[in-house]
């Protein structure tokens, strides 16, 4: 794992505010370590517009451990970057090449409006977790952990779902721009646990109603938002929304 | 004269917690509508609380600085939460946990405060479930348990290798339902900036909206912080990039004291540093140890040909392997405390035997071929995946095949805002809840204890303490902001603190000046520390301070998104809580948990704690610009728990 330097070209979207137009601007970064996450880099690129009196790139990020889903991007045309099965500050630049030009653009969503440069508003999504992704419960006066015991596939599965960071790369990359892989990650989890199958259908019913009034798209089962999730959130969870929002549907 | 009243309740140490609930002052459902309470964080704490005080009824506003409350550091919390279930039945009970936690903090925290922690614990569990958290469970459909450094039993629950995020998630559902219902006013990407007192009370804070650079005031009750750690003092560390101490510090300048602020704890098993250009450091699971062992070459020159390229580790035989936790603490081997494990490695690459090929020259194995012999490559990865992905794609090494390498990291703060046993700080009606105060972890944390701490203090403790406040506050009107002098000067202070920041105009970055302040911090306030050392890096500190306050350069503008803007802001209170950090350190001369004095240690190098002198937390009260803090003692007494040296060595 020899680490060694690499210069490159970076194209970065830079756009005041939300109500002024964007464009590209190109920088050039010299003796980039290709041990550094791609984060890191574009910390060496503000550092260098900072020394220069400019106004750095504004981008989302946080944890820097894939976890937290602040970061976003869209890196070459990929949401997090070309590698798979990671978020953007989990990436690093050993996979890019010497002398390569990168392209650096926000989340291209209605939904999702640009504050700045790459940071995005994803407010939306805050909205549709209140109008149903949780179980309707208060602190206190819970019973036992162990007094209902959960199939462990079951739960494995839940899990799996569960992991979902709110990042909106599946939104980002959906050609409908639909947060159906979202939505259906909560409302799968919490559908295959008992605690949270009572409120199933209803649940469903009101995050969809919530999606769709924010204006996010339908979901045509392209399957794009599966391919650039960097939890691998499986359309499995799209196909369980949709029987839990039949359910609601018939029930009324 | 001491100044603390820690507040602790009357009683056997079992029963303290049910006299105070007993006995505490309620508020009736009717008032809870006229009572606002601002909770500042999104995290295990605060996330918990603002929950469970709207679903009481209270009126809650809750900020964060990220564009989620979810996002909340608590989030990245991987190895799992504590608690005295006693599920697998291997003999662990409330005592047992509390007597656990108090000797890992190597009896530098509070009894009864801690007794509470054990006690609540297996609520936290049941309530979590209850959410729909996706804890790990057994073929029979029960909850499965680990086990964690510190313990010899088997209480620690978990969710994959996300447990936090879990945890989290739970909270953060609990909080978007009150949300949705107009219980809680959330407010993201927002940063508080100062606390308001009124008439010696805090009465409310001053925000900056991170979007448009308002500075706005908001009024409330009763505020409470749960705002985190601050160890990103040291630059490098565990933590999210934004974590910072900033709330915690206004609060000490406005009255509050900081307790124990040297007590850090830094952690064995992260990802050694890469390079100059290195931004954060990733940990690995503390339960990575259930299944690695740890190791250096026994040999000098082969750690010497490691470092070279010139020798791998696969082609160490077993009886060239120095198995440094397992020879010189037998009866807990790599489950040793965290404060241990990580001077133990920092020991061996001292003398040589580090085994990183980059210039630190640092790092130690953590082997994962024995437990793969054992039990077989599929539970492994079923056990760490996640972990072991991340790894890969962090250091581009597969550690199914070759060993991880590990070197220890700042990870997290158990000094803080000084509380009582209702979570009060001195100020009156300002509470700190989860990491962002001291209250539980003594001098050293155990794995999967913190999480157990933000959310006992937010969904069982403080929504209960709090009202033996608030009950006082009954007739107490609403204020309006705009018409009261204190948040009007408060605003005030704040704009031209910023102004001030601005006008510097210098030529340093912000970055560059962290940097350097980190340095000194890793070097002087670190692992081993010395009076020489110490008082170096008061006056290192002092010096970063003024060529903070001369040079720093911030580009942009004051009423708008500005990221350099916040980070020197929070820079600046870094500074100032570094010089804290080196003068409690200094003053408390004996070895302790994680607070190691190269002067105080024993014949084989372990910690040396002088009992008849420091048994107490140091709470400094600020004084001034240029006047040094003055120390308060809480004494601590044990009662429940006969004091011992910590000894992991034989059970
Ligand atoms: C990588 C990692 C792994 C860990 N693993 C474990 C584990 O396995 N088990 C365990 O028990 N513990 C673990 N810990 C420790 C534990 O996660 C933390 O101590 C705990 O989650 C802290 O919770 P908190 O609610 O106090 O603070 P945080 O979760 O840090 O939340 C702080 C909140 O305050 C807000 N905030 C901060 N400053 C401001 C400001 N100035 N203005 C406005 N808002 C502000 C933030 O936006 C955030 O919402 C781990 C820690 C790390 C870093
Ligand atoms: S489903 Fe995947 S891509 Fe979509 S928000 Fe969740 S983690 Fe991100
Ligand atoms: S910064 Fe947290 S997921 Fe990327």
């Amino acid at each position: 794992m020899a680490s060694k330097t690499i210069n490159i070209k970076v194209k970065v979207w830079r756009q005041k505010d939300s109500n002024t137009k964007g464009n590209f601007e190109t920088y050039e970064l010299s003796d980039i370590s290709t041990d550094s996450s791609f984060l890191e880099m574009m910390d060496v690129m503000n550092e260098n517009l900072v020394e220069e009196g400019k106004d750095p790139v504004a981008f989302d990020h946080d944890c820097r451990e894939g976890i937290c889903g602040m970061c976003s991007l869209f890196i070459n045309g990929h949401a997090h970057g070309p590698d798979t099965l990671i978020t953007t500050c989990q990436l690093h630049m050993r996979k890019f090449t010497d002398g390569q030009t990168i392209t650096i653009e926000p989340w291209r969503v209605g939904s999702f409006p640009v504050i700045k440069d790459l940071m995005v508003d994803r407010t939306a999504y805050e909205q549709i977790m209140q109008s149903g992704g949780f179980v309707s419960i208060n602190t206190g006066g819970v019973p036992d952990a162990n007094a209902i015991p959960i199939p462990k596939e079951d739960s494995d599965e839940a899990m799996d779902a569960a992991s979902c960071i709110g990042c909106g790369a599946c939104v980002a990359t959906c050609k409908n721009s639909s947060a159906m892989l979202f939505v259906a990650a909560k409302v799968s989890q919490l559908a295959l646990l008992p605690q949270g199958k009572i409120e199933g259908a209803k649940r469903a019913k009101n995050m969809i109603a919530k999606m769709d009034e924010l204006g996010f798209g339908n979901c045509s089962n392209t399957g794009a938002c599966e391919m650039e999730c960097p939890k691998g959130i499986s359309l499995a969870h799209i196909a369980r929304l949709n029987r839990e929002f039949l359910v609601a549907n018939v029930k009324g | 004269m001491t100044k603390l009243n820690s507040k602790i309740p009357e009683g056997l140490i079992k029963d303290k917690w049910a006299n105070y609930k007993a006995h505490q002052n309620l508020v009736n459902p009717a008032n809870k509508r006229k009572l606002d309470v601002i909770i500042v964080g999104t995290g295990l704490a605060g996330g918990a609380a603002a929950a469970s005080l709207a679903e009481l009824g209270f009126k809650v506003k809750n900020f964060c600085y990220q564009d989620s409350p979810r996002r909340a550091h608590s989030i990245a919390a991987q190895g799992g939460i504590n608690a005295a279930k006693n599920y697998p039945n291997d003999g662990d009970t409330v005592y047992r946990l509390f007597y656990d936690t108090i000797k890992g903090g190597d009896y530098r925290a509070r009894e009864a405060n801690v007794y509470r922690l054990a006690e609540v614990s297996n609520d936290i569990i049941d309530q979590a479930t209850a959410q729909g958290v996706p804890f790990a469970r057994e073929y029979g459909g029960l909850l499965d348990n680990r086990s964690f450094g510190g313990a010899l039993v088997s209480r620690t629950f978990y969710a994959r290798g996300q447990t936090g995020q879990q945890l989290l998630l739970g909270a953060y559902s609990a909080l978007s339902r009150q949300i949705g219902l107009g219980n809680v006013e959330m407010y993201n990407r927002t940063e508080l900036m100062d606390i308001v007192i009124v008439d010696g009370r805090a009465r409310g804070i001053v925000t900056r909206n991170l979007i448009t650079g308002k500075i706005e005031s908001h009024f409330a009750h009763a505020v409470v912080l749960g705002t985190g750690g601050y160890v990103n003092t040291y630059f490098l560390s565990t933590n999210a990039m934004g974590s910072n101490g900033s709330a915690s510090w206004k609060a000490y300048k406005k009255g509050a004291f900081f307790a124990n602020p040297s007590f850090v704890q830094i952690h064995p098993t992260a990802i050694p540093q890469h390079g100059d250009f290195q931004s954060k450091l990733t940990l690995m699971s503390e339960s990575l140890r259930n299944d690695g062992r740890i190791w250096v070459p026994a040999k000098i020159e082969d750690a010497k040909a490691i470092r070279e390229g010139k020798l791998h580790p696969n082609d160490i035989t077993d009886e060239n392997r120095d198995f440094y936790l397992e020879r010189r603490y037998p009866a807990f081997g790599n489950l040793v405390p965290r404060d241990v494990a990580a001077r133990a490695a920092k020991e061996r690459t001292d003398a040589g035997f580090g085994i990183e090929s980059n210039p630190t020259g640092e790092g130690v194995y953590l082997d994962f071929k024995y437990a793969i012999e054992r039990l077989g490559k599929d539970v492994i990865e079923a056990r760490y995946g996640n972990l072991f992905q991340m790894y890969e794609k962090i250091t581009d090494e597969n550690p199914y095949e070759n060993p991880m390498k590990i070197f220890p990291a700042l990870h997290y703060a158990m000094g803080g805002t000084w509380v009582d046993y209702e979570l009060q700080t001195t100020i009156p009606g300002l509470f700190s809840i989860g990491e962002a105060n001291f209250s539980d972890h003594g001098a050293n944390r155990l794995g999967a204890s913190a999480l157990m701490q933000g959310l006992a203090d937010g969904y069982f403790v403080l929504p209960y303490t709090i009202q033996n406040y608030l009950a006082y506050e009954i007739n107490n009107p609403r204020l309006d902001p705009k018409e009261h002098k204190e948040f009007q000067d408060a605003e005030n202070d704040v704009k031209s603190h910023i102004d001030k920041l601005m006008n510097i105009k210098g030529n340093t970055t912000v970055d560059t000046i962290h940097k350097k302040l980190g340095k000194v911090m890793w070097n002087k306030v670190g692992m081993a520390r010395s009076e020489k050392g110490l008082k170096e890096a008061i006056t290192e500190i002092q010096q970063i301070k003024k060529d903070f306050w001369s040079d720093v350069k911030i580009p942009g503008e004051v009423n708008t998104l500005n990221v350099e803007l916040e980070k020197a802001n929070r820079v600046a209170d870094f500074i100032e809580i570094g010089e804290l950090m080196a003068r409690d350190a200094l003053d408390r001369n004996e070895s302790c948990g994680g607070h190691f004095r190269l002067e105080h240690i024993t014949e084989d190098g372990e910690a040396l704690r002088r009992d008849d002198k420091y048994m107490y937390v140091s709470a400094w009260e600020y004084k001034g610009e240029n006047t040094e803090p003055e120390l308060h003692k809480e004494e601590l007494k044990y009662e429940a728990i006969e004091v011992k040296t910590r000894n992991y060595k034989t059970a």
